[in-house]
């Protein structure tokens, strides 16, 4: 096995690992929540015989190293459980929220990602000068205020003054063309690009500048090569590991971080599923988008790990 | 038209620097500096470090290095001005007219291409040639530069060739354009001596079959002897002198010039081993951890108190391997070491306080071995509190004492490392060692970053310092003048073996083995032809076999 094998391996084994470790902590968190969800369910006169015969008909009684089994080999074959507040299968619900959750995700990714490495690009080229301290004023900007008040400062500015695009994503159906939902979802679109952009576009710009000081771009620019050209062809490809990581965390938080954002445009994805089960003491469905979460954050970092392994010449041709 | 390639007139270079906690000032680094190049001529640039020769070179192609800008003069190069001509015209002067080798082709080759790609990149760039040819072209060189498989080698990452190899590579870089003129900036100061002879004798051989002009920019003045026409010394940013080859070699006129030519001329008698050695080394083997191949094979070598031996080898013959596991950095999986009648432990963290005392180590890079926040009393004060708990007055008068012996005054007491010179900085490392009233110390190395004058300067230094305070040196080197001036005895070191042990006559005195043999006759000397004697030499010996 070559060592590059040999570290993917690893990695991949890493990952699932650290998958199920996340499971146990999950399982471990909800279960230490307060409240009661037979009582949220029949409310505060509900007498005690009642709430026992919930509880027992819910299986929140058993003990839980027993439930954690359970529920981890139905994880394993595919079935995330049953929701106690409503008894809908958690699959169903979470499949629909998921895909529009991903769909407000990825549309943000392809505006942002592209245009934060850009970014970079050009503050490297105009280092020190107007376009780089533009750039990262900017940026800088956006990134510092929370999200839910460049939320309501957009959809005030967009939404009620210039009604350019609906204010809420309240009118979102995911069967409607393709127009139509994004015209719904531009706002929290941009939001979450103006959140992510910075991260992504100073991770860049450092990593690239860091590669910059290296000698073989020296030999570059004594080779008569226009700056451009060195960035793209002599910085970029070692710069790689490093801004695909950052890439990767930015795009587990445009899937895992926009709870906030969804609560905000009362968009139907994972994250308002998330707040409106957590309040209902629903554990099953805090514990499924957990994992969900979890498994889409270490996922998309796997990602990030084997693309720096794959890129690194040392690795790729061995002597 | 004339055969004129380069022709500089009054060449100013300036930088601005940023003095921490002062204001921007501008600094001249070199004032004025005049010279002319002809095609096919090479020209030796020679200096110590901070001399303005690497400035000089770049500026032959318009470029200054961090915040470093060329401020007045002119830089004629075919016969137009270059700081006055527009950036198109200077991008295609670099790669194409001029073309730079650099000191590291580890580094200065991109570690995620390929080496065919990036030595036709800039022929292609400049429209020289078409791709095909400019491969043909490499090849070609690859083949005259004497790299194995010219055929296959460019197809090759950076990282799977040697350091020789790569350095050969670069050449190969800087010549596939055609260009008029080459500035080689220490292109063999980072290999080991038998490397650099071979890397040497292809660069001779590839200026005279290409005639192309040459800058030649080296702090080694044997080196530059073998392949210059000219050699101009240079030093703190003036010209020194310039002459012919000859003439600086054998009849200099500047005082300076001197110094360098007769530089290394320390005569330090042998001492003869006397009943106990201070350290003994027994078999001892060691291997790194996940490694399956051993770096240090069945060593034995003693030193006895008061002397010098010295570790003579190539990179990666295992010598800094060896001070590693005296010092107990690195546990050996056979073998024992015998220091002052006490056997030592592995592992240092199970040396009583006694043997660490006993037992001091000065390194290569002074730089990166001190504290840059501490001042230089608090360096040399750390070990007189950790060893001899001595406070006030009693530690200032001490540190005062090991400041005279190391021919500092008083008042570098409160300065920081970043402002002392590089000799400097390694002195004040000799007198931190020196605090702990060590038995031995051992010397990795500590004069390999230094200009030649400075390091003598070290080394006579250290000889006498070991006179007053009778302390022993283990003293590791790649250097053959180093080991001749300062060493009682010598052990060479090849592929983690020691391949001749002995007193320092006997070692330096015929029949060698091959090794020694070729390490001796590789060390570049300092007179004409030596570089074609040596390569008709081991022809013959080769033809002879």
């Amino acid at each position: 096995m070559g060592p590059m094998t040999k570290l993917l391996v690893q990695r991949i084994s890493l990952g699932l690992l650290l998958l199920l470790l996340v499971s146990v902590v999950i399982f471990v968190g909800t279960m230490v929540l307060p409240g009661d969800v037979a009582q949220q369910i029949l409310g505060q006169s509900a007498t005690p015989e009642a709430l026992a015969n919930l509880r027992a008909e819910l299986g929140v009684d058993q003990p839980p190293v027993a439930r954690y089994f359970e529920w981890l080999g139905g994880l394993l074959t595919g079935d995330l459980g049953t929701a106690l507040t409503s008894g809908q299968s958690i699959n169903e619900a979470v499949g629909r929220r998921f895909s529009n959750t991903l769909f407000l995700a990825v549309s943000a990714a392809v505006i942002a990602v592209p245009l934060a490495i850009f970014l970079g690009l050009l503050a490297v080229r105009y280092r020190e000068r107007w376009p780089d301290k533009l750039i990262s004023a900017t940026t800088l900007t956006t990134i510092s205020m929370p999200e839910f008040v460049i939320g309501y400062i957009l959809m005030f500015v967009l939404g009620v003054q210039l009604r350019w695009f609906s204010p809420t994503s309240v009118g979102y159906r995911p069967d409607a063309d393709l127009f139509t939902r994004l015209e719904s979802i531009a706002i929290p679109i941009l939001v979450l690009t103006l959140v992510v952009l910075a991260h992504m576009m100073r991770m860049t710009r450092a990593a690239i500048l860091n590669v910059m000081q290296s000698a073989y771009i020296e030999t570059a620019e004594l080779k008569g090569m226009p700056m451009l050209k060195i960035i793209r062809k002599h910085a970029l490809p070692n710069a790689i590991a490093p801004i695909v990581n950052v890439v990767m965390l930015n795009l587990a938080y445009l899937v895992v971080g926009v709870v906030v954002v969804e609560v905000v445009f009362v968009y139907p994805g994972m994250g308002q599923y998330l707040v409106d089960h957590v309040t209902k003491r629903d554990i099953p469905v805090v514990q499924a988008c957990g994992m969900i979460f979890a498994a889409i954050y270490i996922g998309l970092n796997l990602v990030a790990d084997i693309v720096s392994i794959l890129t690194n010449p040392r690795l790729r041709h061995p002597k | 038209m004339t055969d004129e390639i380069l022709k500089v007139r009054g060449l100013k270079i300036g930088a601005t620097i940023y003095p921490p906690g002062e204001k921007a000032r501008d600094i001249a680094i070199v004032h004025g500096v005049d010279f002319d190049l002809e095609r096919g001529k090479v020209l030796g640039l020679i200096g110590e470090s901070g001399a303005g020769k690497s400035t000089i070179g770049l500026a032959s192609m318009a470029y200054g290095r961090g915040g470093v800008e060329l401020t007045g003069g002119s830089v004629e190069v075919n016969g137009r001005d270059i700081l006055k001509t527009g950036i198109r015209d200077i991008r295609s002067l670099r790669g194409g007219e001029v073309t730079y080798v650099s000191q590291s082709a580890a580094a200065s080759f991109n570690p995620a291409r390929k080496i065919m790609e990036q030595v036709t990149e800039a022929a292609i760039l400049h429209g020289k040639f078409g791709r095909k040819e400019a491969e043909e072209r490499a090849v070609t060189l690859f083949r005259k530069l004497g790299l194995p498989d010219p055929e296959n080698i460019g197809e090759r990452f950076p990282h799977q060739v040697s350091g020789g190899q790569l350095q050969r590579c670069m050449t190969a870089l800087a010549l596939c354009p055609e260009p008029d003129l080459v500035v080689f900036d220490e292109p063999t100061t980072a290999l080991d001596v038998t490397t650099q002879i071979d890397v040497l004798a292809a660069i001779k051989e590839a200026i005279r079959d290409t005639g192309v002009a040459a800058l030649y920019i080296t702090h080694d003045l044997a080196v530059v002897a073998q392949v210059s026409d000219h050699i101009m010394v240079l030093r703190m940013g003036d010209m020194v002198e310039y002459g012919t080859v000859d003439q600086i070699i054998n009849s200099p006129k500047e005082d300076y010039t001197k110094a360098l030519v007769s530089v290394r001329s320390i005569e330090h008698e042998e001492k003869k081993p006397t009943s106990e050695p201070v350290l003994k080394v027994e078999g001892i083997t060691a291997r790194y951890r996940g490694t399956n191949f051993d770096v240090l094979k069945n060593i034995n070598v003693d030193l006895h108190p008061g002397q010098t031996l010295a570790i003579v080898g190539e990179s990666g013959s295992g010598k800094s391997t060896l001070a590693r596991v005296i010092t107990g950095l690195l546990p050996p999986s056979a073998g024992q070491i015998t220091f002052n009648g006490r056997t030592l432990t592995p592992d240092q963290p199970s040396r009583p306080l006694e043997d660490l005392r006993e037992l001091q180590m000065i390194y290569q890079m002074a730089d990166t071995a001190m504290n840059p926040r501490q001042t230089v009393g608090t360096i040399i004060g750390r070990p007189l509190e950790f060893y001899f708990g001595l406070k006030g007055s009693e530690k200032q008068k001490r540190i005062q004492e090991l400041l005279d012996e190391i021919e500092l005054g008083s008042g570098f007491q409160d300065r920081y490392p970043a402002e002392l010179s590089g000799g400097q900085k390694q002195r004040v490392c000799i007198a931190r060692a020196l605090a702990a009233k060590p038995k031995m110390i051992i010397c990795d190395e500590v004069t390999s970053a230094l200009d030649p004058l400075v390091a003598d300067g070290i080394l006579k230094l250290l000889l006498n310092l070991q006179k007053i305070e009778d302390v022993a040196y283990l003293f590791i080197t790649h250097d053959l003048a180093t080991v001749r001036a300062i060493s009682d005895s010598i052990a060479v070191m090849y592929q983690g073996e020691v391949v001749r042990y002995g007193s320092k006559s006997e070692v330096l005195s015929p029949p060698f083995d091959d090794y020694t043999d070729l390490l001796l006759s590789s060390v570049p000397e300092m007179r004409l032809g030596w570089l074609e004697d040596v390569l008709a030499n081991r022809k013959m010996e080769s033809a002879g076999n």
